[in-house]
């Protein structure tokens, strides 16, 4: 029989956020949509051009409004661990929106499309500026990808340390070892060993 | 691109909901944090609007921030002002996710475990 303080406390799971960064149609979507073990989930942000300092009795009818929406799945490691995967806004003008997401994420996947690196450039950037560790997954449009890893990596000025990783946002195995790769890149910047981890 | 400025209607539509207030009265409300009823739907106060019922009736079982939204299909700031009354009244708690920093060797392993056993 379960304890009356047992009851009181549920077990609430830990959850970890890892950001899915990248340009408009980079498979963004696609990724968090093939990796999730649920149905992609919407959550949208009204914006209301509030300043900072104006108090909540302050009427917000007046203000102009935008909706953001963002993607999230969610992958469950086990009943006291869980994974939730943010589609980050693809508009640069909603960067205070992603300090929101990064703020205690785990880490980020930027995603690449070779034909439109210029696109992934701000991602890289806001998230060297932010010290948030991300890995380049270059998502592979029907084998478009006829870049080398070293054209990319001077093209995106990479780090040499940052992980790139080749990807089928579409396919849930592809996605999972994008996923990997972050968790291991995360481990080692901080100087943790994952030996052991059967691979 | 999908811009809703116009299709999005009024800002006062998305909050009227919390009587136009903006900010919670209470609590940070993390995405990721998980918000559990602390009681079941019978007996709560008279006052609680229809959203702030529906979100104790998700909360039976602890649920994301993120994903009370995306149940009650309302906006994030919306959500987190009705969790904000709700936590000042003692009708949810709150559990917010461990700081980045805590993420510890043990839950990186038991995450690349997971994600490899998937």
């Amino acid at each position: 029989m379960d304890s009356v303080l047992f009851d009181e406390r549920p077990a609430v799971p830990t959850a970890l956020k890892i950001l899915i960064a990248g340009g408009f149609g980079a498979g963004k979507t696609t990724l968090v949509g093939s990796v999730s073990e649920v149905r992609p989930l919407q959550t949208e942000e009204v914006l209301t051009g509030m300043g900072l300092d104006v108090d909540d009795t302050f009427g917000v009818e007046q203000k102009g409004t935008t909706t953001v929406a963002m993607d999230f799945g969610r992958i469950s490691i086990s009943e006291d661990l869980q994974i939730y995967l943010f589609g980050t806004p693809g508009q640069d003008r909603f960067w205070f929106l992603w300090d929101e997401l990064a703020f205690g994420a785990l880490g980020a996947v930027v995603l690449a499309d070779t034909r439109r690196l210029a696109d992934c450039f701000p991602s890289v950037d806001y998230f060297e500026q932010r010290g948030t560790p991300f890995v380049v997954a270059v998502n592979m449009f029907e084998g478009h990808s006829q870049i080398t890893e070293a054209a990319l990596r001077t093209a995106l000025d990479l780090d040499p340390d940052v992980p790139i990783v080749l990807c089928d946002a579409r396919d849930r195995r592809s996605g999972k070892s994008v996923l990997i790769a972050l968790v291991e890149y995360v481990a080692e910047r901080r100087g943790l060993s994952l030996a052991g981890v059967p691979s | 691109m999908h811009w809703m400025d116009d299709d999005a209607g009024p800002v006062v539509r998305a909050y009227a909901v919390t009587g136009g207030r903006v900010r919670p009265v209470a609590g940070g409300f993390d995405l990721v944090a998980f918000v559990v009823a602390r009681s079941g739907e019978e007996g709560l106060p008279a006052h609680l609007s229809p959203e702030q019922r529906a979100i104790i009736a998700a909360s039976a079982e602890p649920l994301s921030v993120a994903e009370v939204a995306a149940k009650l299909n309302l906006a994030l700031g919306v959500i987190r002002v009705l969790l904000g009354d709700l936590l000042a009244a003692d009708l949810i708690s709150m559990y917010e996710p461990p700081a980045a920093r805590r993420h510890d060797e043990d839950i990186l392993k038991a995450v690349v475990n997971g994600l490899r056993a998937l």
